[in-house]
């Protein structure tokens, strides 16, 4: 007997326990009635964007329960130049997956290479016949509407590949600056010789020789009674995260100037990051599409994309404005709560920007196209640059127009 | 001979009047079963809606909510359910013994409500041995277990009722014993004789009222604990054990023979807790002490006005419903036992503690 306590606590323990909870509130959600409280990374449904999919196959065979069916033909795209050679294209004929054989384990969506599959959180799908389960194309591209857009970075994490190498270059613009200066001013210190070697991806901005600290920090540390030392390392990493933000405010700001037009557009709306509550729909969208005779479900889940496309507008828009105060503030060398609006996952395909189709007509951005000749590249790859550049405005027209709409 | 017979069945019914007694014999026997029929499917729903509503409270779940204004409707949805279900009998089962089995465990269970008194005036009938009667048949529903334990054909329902059967003997001793103390003090078998026994009980040298509950509380634990095992109640429920036994006994039955085991269950919880409140907890008195206002007779309990008896029927039902809440709160709280640990509970601890709780019981009685 392993108990030390006198017999019969543990029974009074017991039903003390039972008796607390018969007080408290049950934790029950009245579903039907009230919709229930789901994350947002909930996975209810598997949703196809079906013209990211390759035909690559990998899912299906993934598939543990193999339950994805998927139907191809090749298709012989004539060469591009005079006299190369014609190539095969993998085109998607059928794309199902049987829900009432998924176990929903999610295989697919981490396997797909590129981005094809997405999960819902929408879970309202109960069929009276088992074969209606089975989800065809059509079907699966009806629930990318109701994926919410990917989470934000969280504070601190090691940021996309792009901003990094954005921010990287920017530091060595101004670090080649210092330099020159330092030269001009000092007698060559310890400052002139660490921008050599400065290339991590956060904006490291090399301190240690100079031993700058935040005056403010160690001020403030001190009068809490912590000891010399940690107010002044404390204070000396937070010299270094004001001027890693400062840089990086300045970053943002010059990658903006400099990509200009539809890029930068495309960029903004990106960082402005939403996450949707269950139920919160776009009432406008909503009414609209019920008027139009759509089902009760379509209208919400489509209402529901409205009002995150409307809120990421409308976020986009504060951070830009946000981001002008945050330049101006940075100058002034107390920069606080201005966290560079991330440029995050820009180039990545976002779930919602509208499907264009361009590939039989092969339409090209007539401007990119003859801005790369004149740069001398391949007719090859001027061509392939300027027919991207084209679906890119394409989209981008089109995700405007769905803004306004 | 047939005079002796008669004779001898006359003393068995006792002296106090029930509301359910009429001038002309049939009319009673009507209104008596009737009366015992209604207790008998009315009062273990509620005892089961309160049984829902408990466990699903501390489960932090909500309990039933849709069938009916809060979900009170909700067994006799379950039951309407049941009538609906296919009444599957398995090709190996013994067909009559299997039919039979569910009603041999059921009409007993209803019968015991003839006895049970839960007002002034409030019962079918007085018997002179009504405590004797209620034990007996009680222990006859354990046939219908076991009946339908071999009958069903199956291993599980074999344990199940194999083990439903041990633990009936083994727990029916202490359960007779914790009464026989009670009916040594009260001096009385009827179970409206034992009620008013209470209400005039003193302590020896005071005029402080007291229920049995007071002298006897070693047996009320014992009866409760009994009471407990023999309605197979977790933690006590090795017969039904549905992690190891699938459903004990039950496990062949479906639709309505299902529904009647399971009647039979709370049937036998309300019995219990019935039995319990006449035995050790004054019945439908409020209080100690406290006659029920319009109420004249002993200790204020009886020739009650109308008021008087519904107040009675109130308190009685209330206190039944209590004892309900305590087996609930058990259920919910303890986990099941083994059948091994089950059986030297029996034996080794409840047994000689019923055995010295009734010569107490009855050394006391001489001495004061
Ligand atoms: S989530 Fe479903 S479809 Fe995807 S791999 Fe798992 S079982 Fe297959
Ligand atoms: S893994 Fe992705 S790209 Fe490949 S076939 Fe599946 S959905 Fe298409």
């Amino acid at each position: 007997m392993a108990t030390t306590s006198p017999p019969g606590v543990g029974l009074a323990k017991g039903l003390a326990v039972t008796i607390k909870h018969l007080f408290r509130y049950p934790s029950t959600q009245m579903y039907p009635k009230q919709r229930p409280d789901l994350p947002p990374r909930t996975r209810g449904v598997i949703a196809l964007m079906d013209e990211n999919c390759t035909v690559c196959m990998l899912c299906a065979r993934e598939c543990p329960d193999w339950c994805i069916y998927i139907d191809s033909h090749k298709e012989t795209v004539p060469p591009a130049k005079e006299g190369g050679r014609a190539r095969t294209r993998n085109v998607l004929d059928r794309f199902a997956i049987d829900f009432s054989l998924c176990m929903y384990c999610g295989i697919c969506v981490e396997v797909c290479p590129f981005d094809a599959l997405w999960w819902s959180p929408e879970f309202e799908y109960a069929e009276f016949q088992i074969d209606d389960l089975l989800h065809e194309k059509e079907r699966l591209r009806e629930w990318m509407d109701t994926v919410p857009p990917p989470p934000m970075l969280e504070e601190g994490a090691v940021p996309p590949a792009e901003a990094a190498d954005a921010i990287a270059k920017k530091e060595k613009e101004l670090e080649a600056e210092a330099a020159k200066q330092a030269e001009v001013t000092a007698p060559p210190a310890e400052a002139a010789a660490a921008p050599a070697e400065a290339k991590p991806r956060t904006a490291d901005v090399k301190v240690e020789g100079a031993g700058e600290i935040d005056q403010e920090t160690y001020d403030r540390l001190i009068a809490e009674g912590k000891s010399e030392r940690i107010a002044r390392s404390k204070a000396k990493s937070a010299w270094v995260r004001k001027q890693k933000e400062k840089l990086a405010a300045e970053q943002e700001a010059a990658t903006a100037e400099e990509r200009g037009g539809d890029e930068a557009a495309a960029a903004k709306p990106k960082a402005a990051e939403v996450h949707v509550e269950a139920g919160e729909i776009d009432q406008e969208t909503y009414d609209q599409l019920i008027a139009e005779g759509k089902s009760e479900r379509m209208a919400r889940a489509k209402a529901k994309a409205a009002y995150v496309r409307k809120q990421r507008a409308k976020l986009a828009a504060d951070a830009e404005a946000g981001a002008e105060d945050g330049g101006s503030e940075a100058g002034g060398g107390a920069p606080e709560a201005s966290t560079p609006a991330e440029p995050a996952d820009a180039d990545e395909p976002k779930p919602k920007p509208a499907d264009v189709h361009v590939e039989g007509a092969g339409e090209i951005d007539q401007e990119t196209y003859d801005q790369l000749i004149a740069e001398g590249k391949s007719e090859r790859i001027a061509r392939s640059k300027a027919k991207a550049a084209w679906v890119r405005k394409q989209k981008q027209k089109l995700i405007d127009e769905g803004g306004d709409a | 001979m047939m005079d002796l017979v008669f004779s001898t069945a006359i003393t068995f019914v006792g002296q106090a009047t029930s509301i359910t007694t009429f001038d002309s014999y049939a009319l009673s026997v009507v209104v008596k079963i009737a009366f015992a029929l209604g207790l008998f499917f009315v009062v273990p729903l509620i005892g089961g809606y309160l049984e829902h509503k408990v466990m699903g409270r501390m489960q932090a779940r909500r309990g039933p909510v849709e069938a009916g204004p809060f979900g009170t409707l909700q067994l006799v949805a379950d039951g309407i359910k049941f009538i609906q279900k296919e009444d599957v009998i398995p090709r190996a089962a013994d067909k009559w013994v299997f039919a039979a089995a569910p009603g041999v465990a059921l009409v007993p269970g209803m019968l015991i409500f003839l006895v049970l008194p839960i007002g002034p005036g409030v019962f079918a009938l007085d018997l002179e041995l009504g405590l004797f009667y209620a034990l007996a048949i009680s222990s006859v529903s354990v046939l219908g277990i076991m009946m339908g334990g071999w009958a069903s054909a199956n291993k599980f329902a074999l344990l199940g009722g194999l083990r439903a059967g041990g633990q009936l003997i083994a727990y029916e001793l202490p359960l007779i014993l914790a009464a026989i103390a009670v009916a040594v003090q009260a001096g009385t078998l009827s179970l409206v004789g034992i009620v008013e026994a209470q209400a005039t009980f003193t302590l020896p040298g005071t005029t402080i009222n007291v229920w049995y509950l007071f002298p006897q509380f070693l047996g009320f634990a014992i009866f409760f604990l009994a009471a407990m095992a023999e309605l197979s109640r977790p933690p006590f429920d090795m017969p039904i054990a549905d992690s190891e036994l699938v459903f004990g006994y039950m496990t062949e039955y479906t639709g309505i023979k299902f529904a009647m085991y399971l009647l039979t269950e709370y049937g036998g919880m309300i019995v219990m807790s019935a039995l319990m409140v006449v035995l050790y907890l004054g019945g439908w008195q409020l209080l100690p002490g406290v006659p029920l206002p319009g109420c004249e007779g002993t200790g204020g309990l009886f020739d009650c006005d109308p008021m008087g008896t519904l107040l009675g029927v109130v308190i009685t039902i209330g206190k039944i419903m209590a004892l309900v809440f305590l087996m609930v709160w058990a259920r919910v709280a303890y986990p099941r036992l083994r059948e091994d640990q089950l059986q030297r509970f029996a034996w080794l601890a409840l047994i000689p503690l019923a055995l010295l709780n009734l010569a107490l019981v009855g050394v006391a009685k001489v001495v004061f």
